[in-house]
C-alpha cells in the first residue's frame, strides 16, 4: 500500500479533505477522490495544458503538481464555474465564438483564460496568443479561442 | 388579423455548436472519463524489437501478481485478423514485424497494477534481419515481412490515360522531380481509449472512438470470433480523431477479449507515449515525377510513380493512392497521365488514414512542382495555374464530372486580396541583397472530393426522425460527430425545414443499435451525405404536417409554411396553428391517429471506381487556394508566417462558425505538416514520442488568416453545400514551401521546412553563389 497523507483544501469554494497517496498527482486526486473529470490527462508531462487548474488563482498543470501540494490551497476547476445556473461569462464567450470543437482541450483552455483574465484588463490578441502557449489544441487553430477570451476580457474589465 | 411570423434563415448563420455548453462546463464524458461498476483497467505489452521470431512469452509472474485478473496472449485469441488486407493479428504469436507489436495484455484492478504486471512479462526472441526502406525491401532476396507476399508489395495501383510518348512529343519542356514526404501523426488530444462490456449471452458492447462504427462491426467481429450482429458500438464524444479511427487497431479486439475472459467491463487507455508509437501515422510517400508542357506553359503529360513505406502491416495508409491518384491525374488539365503506386512492407510502424488522406502528400509534390515548371516556362505562379486550371463541369481523366467548381475564382481572389504578384516580384528580387530577414509569398491550390467518396458498395447515410407532442424533434443519424460539428449542421438543416428553434432538436448519433447505417466520418462527406439524408427526412415530416394542416384550414399545403414553431400562410406569415397543437391533434385522432415520423436512406448518385480506376466516386468536387506570406531568418532558418489568405469553394455556407473553425484548424494542422511536425523513425524505432519533441502548432505560432468563401451552390448538396474540412489541411504546406523559394531562392523538396534544413539550404546556396 503506498503511503497516504491527509490533506485539506478548498475545492471550487468548498472545504474538502482526503487521504491521498504521496505518488498521486493533483489531477489523480481530483479525478479519483472527487470525481472531477474536467481537467484532462492528455500527456502527463506538463506539455499540453489539458489538465490546467487554478491553484490560489494561478494556473498550473495538475498532472505535474503533487496531490499533497493541494493541502491548504484554493483549488478551482471548470466544474466550479457552472453550478446549475447561468454559465460563466467566459464559458458563454467560448460557446458563442465557436472556440470548441472536440472539446478535450477546452476545460484547460477555460482555466488558463480565467488566469489571463484575472487582472481584469482588456486583453490584446497577442497577449492572449502568448498566454495560451502551453495549452495545445489540435482542432481549432486557436483563433476562435482567442476571440472568445478577448471578447470576455472586454466584458469583465 | 392573426399573429404573423417572418421567415428566418438559419442556413448560413453563425450558430453555436450544440455540444459546446456541455464541453465548456467540463460535463462532457469522453470514454477516457468513463467508469463502469466493477470495471477493470487494461494495458498492452508491446515488443521492443522490429523484426523477430517469438520463441516464448512467459506471463506466469504477471498472472501471479495480486490485483491482476487476466493476462492474454495470441494463443487466447481467435485466428481472425484485422487491417485492410487482413494481415494483422491483434496479438502476435509467431513473429513481430514492427515496434508497436502487441504480444500480451493484462487486465487488473488498477492501472498501476497493470503497469507492474507488464514489467513481469518475459519474452524470448530470435531476431530476424530487418528492412526499413522501400528500396531495400524491393531488392531480390530482401527479408520477407508477410509470408503471403514474398515480393513485399502489400498493395499496387496503376492508372493511365492518353499516351505518355505523345505527351513527350508535344512538350517543349520536361521538368523532373523527386519528393519524399515524411511521417507525421494525429496527436488527438484525447488518447486512444475503449471500454468493452460483454452480456451474459455473449453479445459485445464496445464504447469506441471509431469513425466508422457500422463497417467496424464487420471488420472487428472476425478478430473476436463472433457474428457482426452481436457487436454494438457506442460512440461517446471523442477528443479528436482526424482519420486515426477509420480502421480497427489491435487494442480494441484485445480489450474485448479481456472483457470476455474476465466477465467484467474492461477499459484500455493509451499513454501519450504509446499514442505516438502505436497509433497509425500519415502515410509517407516517395514521389518521382516527370511533367511536360509547351513553351506557353500548357501541361502536356504527367508521369508519376510513388513508393509507400507500408510498415509491418496494412492499414488505410496503403489505400491513400486512390486519392493521391485523383490529384495527380486531375488537378489542372493534363491530357496524358501515368501513375503508379506500390505500398511496400518494411519493419517500420504503419500508416492509417489522416485528414487530407493522400492528398496532403500529392499536393505537396504537385504544387511545388508546378511552381518549378512556372519558372522554367518563364511564367509567374498565378499564370501557369490559370492557364491549366480545371473548368466547371469538365470531365477528368478518371471519369469524374467536376460540376460547379471555381478554381479560377480561388486563385484570382486569393491573389488579389494578398496583392500577390506585386509582392512576388519584389521579394524574388531580394535574394542576394545581404539582408538577414527576407520576405516571401507563395501560392498553392488543390482539388478534393467534396461529396463523399464511394470506396465501399454504398456511400450512404440513414436518418430516423420523430416529432413528439410538443414539436420537439429527435434526429437519429448514422453520421458520427467527432467534434467537427456535423450534429449542429444536421440540426440546422432540419430546423430550417420544420420551422422549429435549434434547441428543440436533439441529434442522436452514437449507438449502432439505434442509428441507421452510415459509412463513417471521412472523405469530407458528412455535411453532404448525412445532411442530405436529414434534409429528406425533414421534408417528409414537413409534408406530413402540412397535409394535416391543409385538412384543418382552407389553405392548400403548398401555400403553407412552418416557421417559429407554427404553421403559417407562406405569403403573409399569418399563423394557422401552433405546430405542437397540430401534432397533438394528429396524434389523438382516434382511428386516424398519426405520429409524425420519417425515415430516409440517402445514397449519393456516385459510382465506385472500376478496376481501371474510372468512376465518378464523389457527388461533388471542390478547390481551395492558399497564399502564405512569410519572413525567413536566413541565419537560423526559422520561418515566421506573417499572414495566410484562404479562398475555398464551399458550395454553400451552412454554419459560418463551424466553417471558419474547420478552415483554421485545418490550416494549423497543415502548417505543422509543412514546417515542423516530424515523427522521426530510425531503424524502425520512433525517436520522439512526446509533445516536447514532436512539435504541434501552438497558439503564438498561428498567423492571422484572411478567409473568403466562394458559394458555387452545388445542385445535389444540402442547401447547395459541399464538404469542406480536408482542403485547408491539404493546401497550406506547399504554399509555405513556395514562399520560402520566393524569399530565398531555396527549394526544399522534402518537408518539413524545419530551421535546420532551411538554414543549411540557405548556407549551401550562398556557398555556391560565392564559388561562382
Ligand atoms: S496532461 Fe498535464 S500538461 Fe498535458
Ligand atoms: S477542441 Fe479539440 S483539442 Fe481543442
Amino acid at each position: 500500500m503506498p503511503h497516504k497523507v491527509d490533506i485539506a483544501f478548498t475545492l471550487n469554494g468548498r472545504p474538502v479533505a482526503a487521504a491521498v497517496p504521496v505518488s498521486a498527482s493533483a489531477l489523480q486526486v481530483m479525478n479519483r477522490d472527487f470525481d472531477l473529470t474536467s481537467a484532462k490527462l492528455a500527456c502527463g508531462e506538463g506539455e499540453c495544458g489539458a489538465c490546467t487548474i487554478l491553484l490560489d488563482g494561478v494556473s498550473r498543470n495538475s498532472c505535474l503538481t503533487p496531490g499533497v501540494d493541494l493541502d491548504g490551497r484554493d483549488v478551482e476547476t471548470v466544474e466550479g464555474l457552472w453550478t446549475g445556473n447561468g454559465m460563466d461569462l467566459l464559458q458563454d464567450a467560448f460557446v458563442e465564438a465557436g472556440a470548441v470543437q472536440c472539446g478535450f482541450c477546452t476545460p484547460g483552455m477555460v482555466m488558463q483564460a480565467k488566469f489571463l483574465l484575472a487582472p481584469g484588463k482588456k486583453l490584446t490578441r497577442d497577449h492572449v496568443l502568448r498566454g495560451l502557449e502551453g495549452n495545445v489544441c489540435r482542432c481549432t487553430g486557436y483563433h476562435k479561442i482567442v476571440d472568445a477570451i478577448v471578447a470576455a476580457s472586454g466584458e469583465t474589465s | 388579423m392573426n399573429k404573423t411570423i417572418d421567415r428566418e434563415d438559419i442556413i448560413g448563420a453563425r450558430v453555436a455548436k450544440l455540444d459546446a455548453p456541455e464541453k465548456v462546463t467540463g460535463r462532457t464524458r469522453y470514454i477516457n472519463d468513463m467508469v463502469l461498476p466493477r470495471m477493470l483497467r487494461a494495458k498492452i505489452f508491446r515488443t521492443d524489437r522490429v523484426h523477430a521470431k517469438i520463441l516464448k512469452i512467459d506471463t506466469s509472474k504477471a498472472e501471479a501478481l495480486p490485483g491482476v485478473v487476466a493476462v492474454i496472449t495470441g494463443v487466447d485469441a481467435p485466428d481472425g485478423k484485422i487491417g485492410v488486407i487482413k494481415d494483422n493479428p491483434p496479438l502476435k504469436k509467431d513473429k513481430v514485424r514492427c515496434i508497436r507489436d502487441e504480444l500480451a495484455a493484462v487486465a487488473a484492478e488498477t492501472e498501476e497494477i497493470c503497469d507492474a504486471a507488464l514489467r513481469l512479462i518475459e519474452v524470448e526472441y530470435e531476431d530476424l534481419p530487418p528492412v526499413f526502406t522501400c528500396e531495400d525491401a524491393l531488392k531480390p532476396g530482401a527479408p520477407v515481412i508477410e509470408v503471403d507476399r514474398p515480393d513485399n508489395i502489400a498493395m499496387a495501383q496503376d492508372f493511365s490515360a492518353g499516351d505518355i510518348a505523345e505527351g513527350e512529343k508535344a512538350s517543349d519542356h520536361i521538368v523532373e522531380g523527386k519528393y519524399n514526404v515524411h511521417y507525421v501523426t494525429h496527436c488527438n488530444m484525447g488518447v486512444s481509449c475503449c471500454l468493452a462490456d460483454i452480456s451474459v449471452d455473449g453479445k459485445v458492447t464496445l464504447y469506441s472512438q471509431s469513425q466508422y462504427p457500422y463497417i467496424m462491426k464487420m471488420d472487428l467481429a472476425p478478430a473476436l470470433g463472433i457474428h457482426p450482429g452481436d457487436l454494438r458500438i457506442i460512440q461517446p464524444p471523442v477528443g479528436g480523431a482526424f482519420g486515426s479511427k477509420l480502421d480497427v487497431y489491435p487494442y480494441e479486439p484485445i480489450c474485448v477479449l479481456l472483457a470476455r475472459k474476465t466477465g467484467r467491463p474492461v477499459k484500455l487507455e493509451f499513454s501519450r507515449e504509446e499514442e505516438f508509437i502505436a497509433s497509425p501515422t500519415r502515410q509517407p510517400v516517395e514521389f518521382r515525377i516527370r511533367a511536360g508542357m509547351t513553351s506557353d506553359g500548357i501541361f502536356t503529360f504527367r508521369d508519376i510513380s510513388t513508393l509507400l513505406n507500408n510498415g509491418g502491416y496494412t492499414s488505410w495508409g496503403a489505400t491513400t493512392p486512390y486519392v493521391t491518384m485523383r490529384t495527380c491525374s486531375s488537378h489542372y488539365v493534363v491530357p496524358h497521365i501515368r501513375y503508379s503506386a506500390r505500398a511496400v512492407y518494411t519493419n517500420n510502424p504503419y500508416a492509417g488514414s489522416f485528414r487530407g488522406y493522400g492528398n496532403v502528400q500529392a499536393t505537396w509534390m504537385l504544387e511545388t512542382h508546378v511552381d518549378k515548371m512556372a519558372e522554367v516556362a518563364g511564367l509567374d505562379p498565378l499564370e501557369i495555374r490559370l492557364r491549366n486550371a480545371n473548368q466547371p463541369h469538365s470531365m477528368t481523366p478518371q471519369g469524374s464530372n467536376l460540376g460547379c467548381i471555381d478554381l479560377v475564382g480561388c486563385i484570382k481572389i486569393s491573389a488579389e486580396k494578398s496583392d500577390f504578384l506585386k509582392k512576388w516580384n519584389a521579394y524574388s528580387a531580394q535574394w542576394d541583397n545581404g539582408e538577414r530577414y527576407k520576405r516571401g509569398i507563395g501560392i498553392a491550390t488543390s482539388l478534393h472530393n467534396a461529396g463523399g467518396a464511394k470506396i465501399h458498395k454504398s456511400d450512404g447515410c440513414g436518418t430516423i426522425l420523430t416529432m413528439d407532442d410538443y414539436a420537439r424533434v429527435t434526429v437519429m443519424t448514422g453520421a458520427s460527430d467527432i467534434g467537427q460539428g456535423s450534429d449542429t449542421v444536421i440540426a440546422q438543416i432540419v430546423a430550417q425545414e420544420l420551422g422549429v428553434p435549434l434547441r428543440d432538436i436533439t441529434v442522436i448519433n452514437n449507438d449502432t443499435a439505434l442509428g441507421p447505417w452510415d459509412v463513417g466520418v471521412h472523405a469530407s462527406r458528412t455535411t453532404y451525405i448525412a445532411g442530405n439524408s436529414a434534409k429528406r427526412a425533414a421534408l417528409d415530416a414537413r409534408n406530413q404536417i402540412l397535409a394535416a394542416a391543409e385538412k384543418q384550414s382552407n389553405v392548400t399545403a403548398d401555400q403553407l409554411d412552418l416557421r417559429g414553431g407554427h404553421v403559417v400562410q407562406a405569403d403573409n406569415g399569418e399563423v394557422v396553428i401552433e405546430t405542437g397543437r397540430l401534432l397533438r391533434q394528429m396524434h389523438f385522432a382516434g382511428e386516424d391517429a398519426k405520429l409524425v415520423m420519417a425515415t430516409d436512406y440517402y445514397e449519393p448518385p456516385t459510382e465506385p471506381e472500376d478496376e481501371n480506376h474510372m468512376g465518378d466516386m464523389s457527388a461533388a468536387y471542390s478547390h481551395a487556394a492558399h497564399v502564405a506570406e512569410i519572413i525567413v531568418d536566413t541565419h537560423t532558418g526559422e520561418i515566421e508566417i506573417e499572414k495566410i489568405w484562404s479562398v475555398q469553394d464551399v458550395g454553400k455556407i451552412i454554419n459560418l462558425n463551424g466553417l471558419e473553425g474547420q478552415i483554421e484548424g485545418g490550416i494549423a494542422m497543415g502548417i505543422g505538416y509543412g514546417l515542423h511536425e516530424d515523427l522521426k523513425i530510425e531503424k524502425g524505432i520512433v525517436q520522439n514520442p512526446a509533445f516536447r519533441d514532436y512539435h504541434v502548432v501552438t497558439a503564438p505560432e498561428m498567423p492571422p488568416i484572411d478567409m473568403a468563401f466562394i458559394e458555387t451552390d452545388d445542385h445535389e448538396g444540402p442547401a447547395g453545400a459541399k464538404g469542406i474540412a480536408e482542403l485547408p489541411t491539404i493546401v497550406i504546406a506547399p504554399a509555405l514551401g513556395n514562399a520560402l523559394y520566393n524569399a530565398t531562392g531555396v527549394r526544399i523538396d522534402h518537408p518539413p521546412l524545419n530551421p535546420e534544413k532551411v538554414a543549411r539550404a540557405i548556407w549551401e546556396r550562398s556557398n555556391k553563389n560565392d564559388a561562382e
